[in-house]
């Protein structure tokens, strides 16, 4: 399934994505491949800084952010898929295009341009904004009802500079029904995974996730939708209730609707088999 | 007028002594920083002293079980000029930046612009740090990315082991991880890495051991 006319984006993939979560990557190229979305790598990119770096230094943050940046193809819009890496980017821009003398010296240092009108998005904006008028009607592999708990995470909603812009409240939930799918949700949808903490504190953070597992379960989700890597992986590894849900990265449960046949190889690289759930509705065999 | 003078000098005595041996949690106010909130204000960007303590960041926090001080107590810290207690303090380390606090401040506080600034400056000041391990796990982040433009959490995970020296804490969930191939054997590398190395060279040097 192809549709047309093609939209080009450059694509900042984000460490995790790229590696720790490479099933993300494969489901983001399927579902990319079935919307009719062409994604160049941005070329040589590096990390953003993560919160390690604004943490120990938020001007190395920023600078390593401003790298990226320069990278960027000024007539595609810049499609990014972790949330923290969309933040760091879209606080960096923001600052760049406001002080002209900050962003000549960056432009210096890297001997590149930094566009200043370059627009800067999340995946799942992409697809709330071009992806549903595409797909017209029936998605190609219904959801069947499949009942899901859409997990947002902290940083989609909230970052304080960047409170004019979009809100993604209910964007997941508009595309997981146009899929076919039920969603179930409750005020810990947005509440934070506990982050790095969980690497230097994890009874912190088998606290937090564990109420959000319980969470879903109580408003009878049969499973997760996350749109962060790192979410994903925190929900997988901390929860240790006996009835956990399985955790979906958004990519994987949007390809495996638009019709995508390897999805097999994602979902052994679950640490919790996702695959009896999707049985059950009868979405794989 | 003797009465007086007697008076006086008694309340001088008093008051010496109470310099000498504080009672527990006294605060010396001549001792206090006061040009801590200014500079915390200035180089934040944000604007602490509009704070009236109303709770929101600490009951909204979702870590404020394991922080030594809730946020609003932090910034009235910073107002009073308790320096070393705020740059000692555990608080900004286990502040994860998720913006919870800040959302939700009804005077739009960037907490956590604060909180980062306070944990550069603990660093450039050399004070005892106030969760050693987060710092740890933080600068073993930092040299993969140096090192390779990107993280490499492999290494992150067995340099962090390295330092904390507890080997066998989450042993079984890094097998699982790796069995699964959540963790990459070999790093994804930046090929213009000398252009980061150049990033790093004047940042975190107070903090590099």
């Amino acid at each position: 399934m192809k549709m047309e006319p093609h939209l080009e984006f450059s694509f900042y993939p984000g460490c995790s994505v790229a590696t720790t979560a490479w099933e993300s990557n494969q489901s983001l190229m399927r579902a990319c491949e079935a919307l009719g979305f062409g994604l160049t790598e941005l070329p040589d990119w590096n990390c953003c800084g993560s919160s390690s770096a604004y943490v120990v230094d938020p001007e190395l943050g920023f600078q390593l952010t401003a790298r990226n940046l320069s990278l960027a193809d000024p007539d595609k819009p810049l499609l990014v898929m972790c949330p923290r890496c969309l933040h760091h980017l879209r606080h960096a821009h923001s600052i760049l295009r406001e002080d002209q003398d900050l962003r000549r010296s960056i432009e210096r240092r890297f001997r590149r341009p930094i566009p200043p009108d370059l627009e800067i998005i999340h995946f799942l904006e992409a697809v709330v904004r071009h992806g549903l008028p595409r797909l017209g009607g029936k998605p190609p592999r219904s959801l069947n009802g499949l009942k899901i708990f859409p997990y947002y995470g902290c940083t989609l909603f909230r970052p304080l500079g960047l409170r004019r812009q979009h809100y993604y409240q209910a964007e997941v939930e508009n595309v997981l029904v146009a899929l076919g799918a039920q969603t179930e949700t409750n005020s810990l949808a947005s509440r934070c995974c506990g982050s790095f903490l969980s690497a230097v504190q994890p009874q912190v953070v088998v606290q937090q996730v564990n109420s959000i597992m319980e969470g879903a379960v109580a408003v009878g989700a049969e499973c997760l939708v996350t749109v962060c890597a790192m979410c994903q992986l925190n929900l997988e590894i901390r929860s240790t209730l006996n009835n956990a849900l399985p955790v979906f990265h958004f990519s994987e449960i949007l390809a495996l609707a638009l019709g995508a046949m390897d999805y097999q190889a994602w979902f052994t690289r679950h640490l919790l088999d996702p695959r009896p759930v999707l049985k059950s509705r009868g979405l794989i065999s | 007028m003797t009465t007086i003078k007697n008076k006086s000098q008694r309340l001088g005595a008093e008051q010496e002594s109470l310099t000498q041996d504080p009672p527990e949690g006294a605060v010396i106010v001549h001792q206090l920083d006061r040009k801590l909130a200014a500079e915390v204000k200035r180089r934040s960007g944000t604007d602490l002293n509009l704070c009236y303590q109303c709770r929101t960041c600490a009951n909204g926090c979702p870590f404020v079980a394991a922080m030594d001080h809730p946020p609003n107590a932090l910034i009235r810290m910073i107002q009073y000029g308790l320096r070393q207690q705020v740059l000692e303090c555990g608080t900004i380390w286990v502040c994860v930046n998720c913006h919870t606090c800040s959302s939700e401040c009804p005077n739009n506080i960037d907490i956590v612009a604060i909180m980062n600034t306070l944990t550069k400056m603990a660093l450039e000041e050399g004070v005892q740090i106030g969760a050693q391990p987060i710092l740890d796990f933080h600068l073993a982040v930092l040299r993969s990315i140096e090192d390779y433009g990107r993280t490499h959490k492999l290494r992150i995970m067995i340099r962090h082991k390295l330092t904390t020296g507890n080997w066998f804490k989450d042993f079984d969930l890094g097998l699982r991880m790796l069995t699964r191939r959540k963790l990459d054997l070999f790093p994804s590398r930046v090929k213009a890495v000398k252009q980061i190395h150049r990033l790093f060279a004047p940042y975190w040097k107070a903090a590099k051991p």
